[in-house]
């Protein structure tokens, strides 16, 4: 644990509200995680998941039009992506970016506080691939997506981040397994990176120690990962595949629904 | 054929020239030891004065010096498997001045061969460096050349190599130009390459100006033969007031001859780039693509090293460095 009050959440998300295009993407956003903490954040393609990942990043044009967001004892709002990444925040993309010319061993040092090619080794590990074969690959289009996920998240585990937002990891082909994951973020957190798992996979989120729920650019529901699967499954999926979309009644009966009370 | 690997004849002050382009060639990317290898064959030029040439098993190099610079002529025997790189080092140590290299290269049919060059020009303030180069590959033949160029911190310098390349039915043709590091000062390469029946020519340019530096690079890529092939790949970054001019040219003339122009360029600052690519098609067999990508670091690119803690710059410079590898 740091000095800080174990007490303290390390991120606090408050009235988070944003439009893009003039639509409204993110409304009112609630979202607690505790130190240590595997946080699983489930919703629907197009709930707004990674729209909230990349305006906890501060990536540009997701600016929030209202609302805060604390890490770690600092207002970051409205930080660049470095600062923030700097205070311990990083975000492994959906879809991760391919570089021409850039090496996963130099890719995998890059954002590591000191240089140690040791590490980046053990990272290519702990995601199932051979360094000798993957440690001078260069991160372009030849490495299959799910090559290039993994490579992702080592990049994530090898930086040892105090918060890493983890954006569907295993979603596309040829990615992790539920129960790799499982195992490659418990090692995570058992080295002191706290953990939000971004999912649409309701089975996903038995990995997580907490859950969060979201709809419609909300989080409508938040408790143990067994009572958000159970409340997406009945009240969130349902709708989706009876109605198409996600009826507003979902956002408005979420609020009361909320085990605990995001504030 | 044997030689003796001192051709020339040091005169007074040659081992102090020799330790100066030295000098240079390291600060241009070159490996000195490499010049200095049995076995090698090499070449040495410093302004209008061949400091080595010294031939190898099947390599033959023949020298004259020229008011303003040298006339070379490189032979490679036809079936000759040169074993090491040829090592080939221009430069000019003074800070004002002219440099012509006029230079031919004859790979004989069947021979295999690889180039690596290093132009140096460390302390250019007024200078012009001119090449004019005559590549003949002879029938499948294999020729790899490899140019790096350093220009020093001022940019005070204006290089001008053409090339005429002529790759004979099965050949092979490689080359790479790469001036990466230091300012480029202004320069303009003009290629012009043929490729026969059969054949393949790739042609690679890389280059990173600033300031007020000036690129232009011209390149044409005649396909003459069935089934030639050949590709151009530029990669360009320019920054601060530095401006870029791409125009490459590919023509496929023959039945199932197969071009493709690839060029990336990044944007930054009040820089400016241009890219004209022009297919030219004279066989309905024949085809030739091309694909650009002009303008600024890609930004998922950027925030992704971003949210590895590097600032933008840092990031920045991460992304062209890797395009530039
Ligand atoms: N660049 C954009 N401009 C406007 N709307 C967008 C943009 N990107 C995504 N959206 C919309 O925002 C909503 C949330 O998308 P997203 O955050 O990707 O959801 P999720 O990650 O949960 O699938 C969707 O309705 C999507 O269509
Ligand atoms: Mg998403």
């Amino acid at each position: 644990m740091t000095s800080r009050s174990s007490q303290e959440p390390l991120l606090q998300v408050e009235d988070l509200s944003l439009r893009r295009d003039g639509r409204p993407i993110l409304y009112k956003v609630y979202l607690t995680i505790r130190r240590g903490e595997i946080h699983g954040l489930l919703g629907l393609n197009g709930s707004g998941k990674s729209s909230l990942a990349y305006t906890l990043m501060g990536c540009t044009g997701y600016e929030p039009d209202s609302g805060h967001i604390l890490f770690d004892g600092h207002d970051i709002t409205r930080l660049s992506i470095t600062e923030r990444a700097k205070l311990g925040l990083t975000l492994a993309w959906q879809e991760p970016a391919r570089f021409e010319g850039i090496s996963v061993g130099k890719y995998l040092i890059l954002g590591m506080p000191e240089p140690d090619r040791r590490r980046a080794a053990e990272a290519l590990e702990a995601v199932d691939l051979s360094p000798a074969r993957y440690l001078n690959r260069s991160i372009n289009h030849s490495l299959s997506g799910g090559e290039r996920k993994r490579i992702e998240l080592a990049a994530v585990y090898a930086m040892q981040p105090k918060l890493a937002i983890l954006d569907e990891p295993d979603s596309g082909v040829d990615t992790l397994s539920l129960s790799d994951i499982a195992a490659l973020i418990r090692r995570m957190a058992d080295q002191g990176t706290s953990i939000l798992l971004i999912t649409h996979r309701d089975e996903m989120v038995t990995v997580a120690d907490s859950a969060s729920l979201m709809c419609q650019g909300s989080i409508v529901f938040g408790g143990a990962p067994a009572n958000v699967r159970r409340y997406y499954d009945h009240r969130c999926k349902v709708h989706n595949e009876t109605v198409g979309v996600v009826m507003p009644e979902v956002i408005a009966s979420g609020a009361e629904g909320s085990e605990r009370r995001a504030t | 054929m044997t030689q003796q690997r001192e051709v020339i004849v040091p005169e007074p002050g040659w081992a102090r020239d020799f330790e100066a382009i030295l000098e240079a060639y390291k600060q241009a990317g070159g490996d000195p030891d490499a010049l200095r290898m049995p076995r090698m064959a090499t070449m040495v030029v410093n302004a209008n004065k061949v400091l080595a040439a010294n031939d190898a098993h099947g390599v033959h190099f023949e020298t004259e010096e020229l008011p303003d610079g040298i006339r070379a002529r490189i032979f490679v025997e036809p079936g000759t498997r040169v074993e090491y790189p040829i090592h080939l080092c221009f430069g000019m140590l003074p800070t004002e001045g002219v440099q012509r290299i006029d230079i031919e290269y004859e790979i004989g049919a069947g021979a295999q061969v690889e180039f690596l060059a290093h132009c140096t020009f460390p302390n250019a303030i007024k200078l012009q460096h001119i090449m004019d180069a005559r590549i003949h590959v002879g029938a499948n033949a294999a020729m790899t050349y490899t140019e790096s160029h350093f220009h020093g911190p001022h940019g005070g310098i204006e290089v001008l190599p053409t090339t005429r390349v002529v790759v004979e039915d099965g050949g092979r043709f490689a080359t790479t130009f790469s001036l990466v590091h230091g300012r480029v000062g202004r320069m303009a390469i003009d290629y012009d390459v043929s490729v026969g029946a059969g054949g393949v020519a790739e042609m690679t340019t890389k280059a990173y100006g600033m300031a007020n530096d000036r690129i232009r690079v011209n390149e044409v890529l005649h396909l003459d033969g069935e089934g030639a092939r050949g590709l151009t790949k530029t990669r360009v970054a320019v920054r601060d007031e530095a401006k870029s001019e791409v125009f490459t040219t590919a023509e496929g003339n023959a039945p199932f001859a197969r071009g493709h122009m690839d060029c990336t360029e990044i944007v930054r600052g009040h820089a400016v780039a241009r890219n004209v690519p022009v297919v030219v098609v004279r066989n309905d067999r024949a085809r030739v693509t091309h694909e650009a990508a002009i303008g600024t670091v890609n930004h998922k690119e950027l925030e992704t090293l971003m949210a590895r803690g590097l600032t933008e710059e840092e990031a920045v410079d991460v992304i062209i460095r890797g395009m530039l590898r």
